[in-house]
């Protein structure tokens, strides 16, 4: 499964783009983000607060709820300020 | 379809005149220019901005900018929609977007390029990044912004 990280939250979890292999029960978005958060400080301070993390699979928004498949591309990334 | 993201700066006055050349029907083109602000004035008065840069999600953000095109089609009778949003490093006085959109009447297209900025602030994957003279900083989400694409939820054309 890819990763995509972007804005202050790649900043913070110092990658842009990472595959990653979560263990089984790793069911929705929500799972995936309490598996990361487990993996370094990096992680636990950039997704601390999960009202500022918006999620993207296959490049549509998604909420925490939703489930993941093994190739799925899961983008995690502030909310937007374009225009 | 017309979503173009990309780094170059664009000719307004082109582009408003290929979206409705050769169309006879049309009969007004709405458009909204944004552009980067040095912040140095207004807002409470900030740190001086004195450049901004765009990210964005290449593949993403084409695929949401084309949504919200077709949303805008489905509620308006449109005969041209253009949006060209620029990403990378600007500077004040910087366009950062275009939105057009051109139509047989005036209510129409007006309407219809505010609906496509209000919607595009909140669900285009951009990202900006101010310099000032205190470092750089995210620009944060505004509620504001939230509330004015909420409103196109409530209202029918």
């Amino acid at each position: 499964m890819r990763i995509l990280y972007f804005a202050w939250l790649r900043a913070k979890i110092g990658t842009a783009e990472e595959e990653v292999a979560p263990p089984a029960g790793v069911a929705t978005t929500g799972d995936l983000i309490t598996w990361l958060q487990s993996r370094g400080p990096h992680y636990a301070d950039a997704l601390a607060n999960r009202a500022v993390v918006k999620v993207a699979v296959n490049q549509d928004y998604v909420g925490m709820d939703h489930p993941l498949a093994p190739g799925d591309e899961v983008a995690l990334f502030p909310p937007v300020t374009g225009g | 379809m017309a979503i173009r993201v990309q780094a170059e700066d664009f000719d307004v006055g082109a582009e408003l005149a290929a979206l409705s050349d050769g169309n006879p029907s049309i009969g007004g083109v709405a458009s909204f220019v944004g552009l980067v602000r040095d912040m140095s004035k207004g807002d409470g008065g900030g740190d001086s901005v004195s450049a901004m840069t765009l990210e964005h999600y290449p593949g993403m953000t084409e695929r949401q900018l084309a949504a919200i095109e077709a949303e805008a089609r489905a509620r308006w009778p449109l005969d041209g929609v253009l949006i060209i949003h620029r990403h990378g490093r600007l500077l004040p006085g910087d366009r950062i977007v275009l939105a057009a959109c051109a139509s047989a009447h005036r209510a129409a297209a007006f309407e219809a390029c505010w609906f496509l900025m209000d919607w595009l602030k909140t669900k285009a994957p951009f990202w900006k990044q101010e310099e000032t003279p205190a470092g750089a900083r995210w620009v944060a989400a505004k509620e504001d912004d939230d509330q004015a694409a909420e409103r196109w939820y409530k209202r029918t054309p």
